[in-house]
């Protein structure tokens, strides 16, 4: 490592002191923290398996049996089909809210501390904990595709359309996600969490196109899901995923509202996550 | 090998305090603190749980802004150059900092990426440490199943590959059984000797830090009661003194004394000892 020749107070070279702040190093910094999560899920990765069991369920129960109800879905798409998306942006959902959990769980070990003592941006630590979130959604993702085509939903397989959904389940995993660690810097105990969390999870899902477009709702919660990102996140995904899905706000609207939001939350994230180490 | 090193600080002074105050409320955790720290020595702080030390630990570290006063590390000041100071320091806590569902190769990975090791320098630090700390057999093992003294020579290692001119170590040795313990010091004094790091050390083993420490300050209600050589302090008690005699002395053995540490505080290092042991 050193040799006992070396200057008195070894310090860092002047190439990382200069690179210490360029964009390559907080992309560096970013993909550290998702790379430790990609690592975690290899050595673990029953952790996946179990996860999938909600998809699942709701797919094959709640699928089935609304399958029968008529008129549900807008235009001439099977219920199944339009509920597939709704059930993938769900899946990604559940990961992302809960995982302010694991910072606290992290801050309450002292792991946290760690990265919080590193010179990483505050922004790069809290988008790196996006970016894993979204790892995470990805893998529930691939499993809801694989379910989708088993029950015979019409799913698009063109490379660009994978591609445009994984970068929409990215962007909204990595959106929850991030709400999910404010919280986790307000509340700050396990405990309070999983109450908020759970609150938070029904209105973000029901007050969403999720399992039933928005034409259905009464005027004031079809008002309240305009407001609601998932709304977004599962009108691209109709889009992108299945052959016969259209977006009613367009991509670029999506993807716009997505990205916007998460910035703004990402920012307030930052300023909040170095309270975690009071 | 060949390193390309900024050059050497001049001054002597590792860590220059100066009136550093945290409050909590009404609560003064860290009071007026005023200390310097020389470069290239082990300095040690002890005083009973609750009495500042974490505190003052965390200011110096950047974790939490000062209610008043000021503190330079390594020459950089912690409120205005939070970055710099993160850049030169390197932060050992009481709680767990190595994550267990990684292995201990991984571990270390991530801290070079968090630090901004260069790419091509990765791997020859990594390989270093691990040998230097005595894991490069159990590198590809999850850290989850180290041993306590494993876990606490990875997370020095974890902290060094940066090259840090000042290391604080939060109870370096809490849980870990007594040839654990010397393993770990004998890491810490190589660190100063060979290397010239400058390390600030808290415990509750008073036996370690007399053997070991350069200096040492008491702090008690977040104010330094004693600061000097091991040797002084023990020589203004009693000739015959140790230095657990010197901490009861200044600090006493009331209820009042042993009841500030509550609830959390005993939580916290229990959980401590139960991950590492």
């Amino acid at each position: 490592m050193v040799k006992s020749g070396e200057p008195a107070v070894p310090s860092m070279s002047t190439a990382e002191r200069y690179f210490g702040w360029t964009i390559g190093n907080y992309a560096t910094q970013t993909f550290a923290v998702a790379a430790a999560e990609v690592q975690k899920l290899y050595h673990d990765p029953l952790e996946l398996l179990t996860r999938a069991v909600q998809p699942v369920l709701w797919l094959m129960l709640f699928g089935e049996v609304m399958a029968r109800v008529r008129g549900v879905a807008p235009g001439n798409i099977p219920y199944i089909d339009f509920l597939a998306a709704g059930i993938l942006a769900q899946s990604a959902l559940f990961v992302a809210i809960f995982y302010g959990i694991s910072a606290i769980w992290e801050r309450d070990l002292g792991v946290l501390q760690r990265y919080l003592v590193s010179p990483a941006p505050r922004t790069a630590l809290v988008v790196g904990k996006a970016l894993s979130a979204g790892v995470r959604a990805l893998s529930q993702a691939l499993i809801v595709y694989f379910l989708a085509l088993f029950l015979g939903v019409g799913i698009d397989l063109h490379p660009q359309n994978i591609l445009g959904a994984a970068a929409i389940i990215v962007l909204g995993s990595g959106l929850f996600s991030t709400l999910s660690l404010i919280i986790a810097c307000i509340v700050r105990t396990r405990e309070r969490f999983m109450g908020i969390g759970q609150v938070l999870t029904m209105p973000i899902f029901f007050a969403s196109n999720a399992i039933y477009p928005l034409s259905l709702m009464p005027p004031w919660l079809s008002v309240v899901s305009h407001v609601n990102p998932l709304t977004y996140e599962v009108d691209a995904l109709r889009a992108l995923m299945l052959v016969r899905g259209t977006s009613d706000y367009g991509l670029p609207v999506d993807f716009g509202v997505l990205f916007i939001t998460s910035i703004v939350l990402i920012s307030i994230a930052g300023r909040m996550y170095r309270r975690m180490g009071y | 090998m060949p390193e390309n090193h900024t050059p050497a600080p001049t001054s002597e002074v590792a860590v220059q305090i100066t009136g550093l105050t945290r409050k909590f409320g009404d609560l003064a955790a860290v009071d007026r603190v005023t200390l310097a720290i020389d470069r290239s020595k082990i300095f040690g702080l002890i005083g009973p749980n609750g009495a500042g030390k974490s505190t003052l630990i965390k200011m110096l570290t950047t974790l939490l802004p000062p209610s008043s006063g000021s503190a330079t590390v390594a020459g950089f000041d912690i409120v205005k150059q939070p970055s710099e100071v993160r850049r030169h320091i390197g932060y050992v806590p009481q709680l767990l900092s190595a994550d267990g569902s990684l292995t201990g190769y991984e571990n270390l990975l991530l801290s070079t990426r968090l630090y901004g090791v260069a790419r091509a320098e990765r791997k020859q630090r990594i390989k270093g440490a691990l040998e230097r700390m005595g894991l490069a057999q159990v590198a590809h093992r999850l850290v989850g199943q180290y041993s306590g003294g494993m876990i606490r020579r990875l997370e020095i290692a974890q902290c060094l590959l940066h090259r840090p001119a000042v290391l604080f170590l939060d109870e370096p040795t809490v849980g870990l059984d007594p040839s654990a313990r010397e393993a770990v010091w004998d890491r810490i004094l190589e660190l100063r000797n060979r290397f010239q790091r400058t390390m600030i050390v808290t415990s509750h083993h008073m036996d370690e830090i007399d053997e070991f420490c350069d200096r040492v300050a008491l702090i008690d209600h977040g104010r330094i009661v004693a600061d000097g050589t091991p040797s002084e302090l023990k020589a203004k008690i009693a000739p015959s003194a140790t230095l657990d005699d010197v901490f009861v002395h200044l600090v006493g053995t009331s209820d009042e004394a042993q009841t500030r540490e509550g609830y959390g505080e005993v939580r916290r290092t229990r959980r401590a000892e139960h991950e590492h042991g």
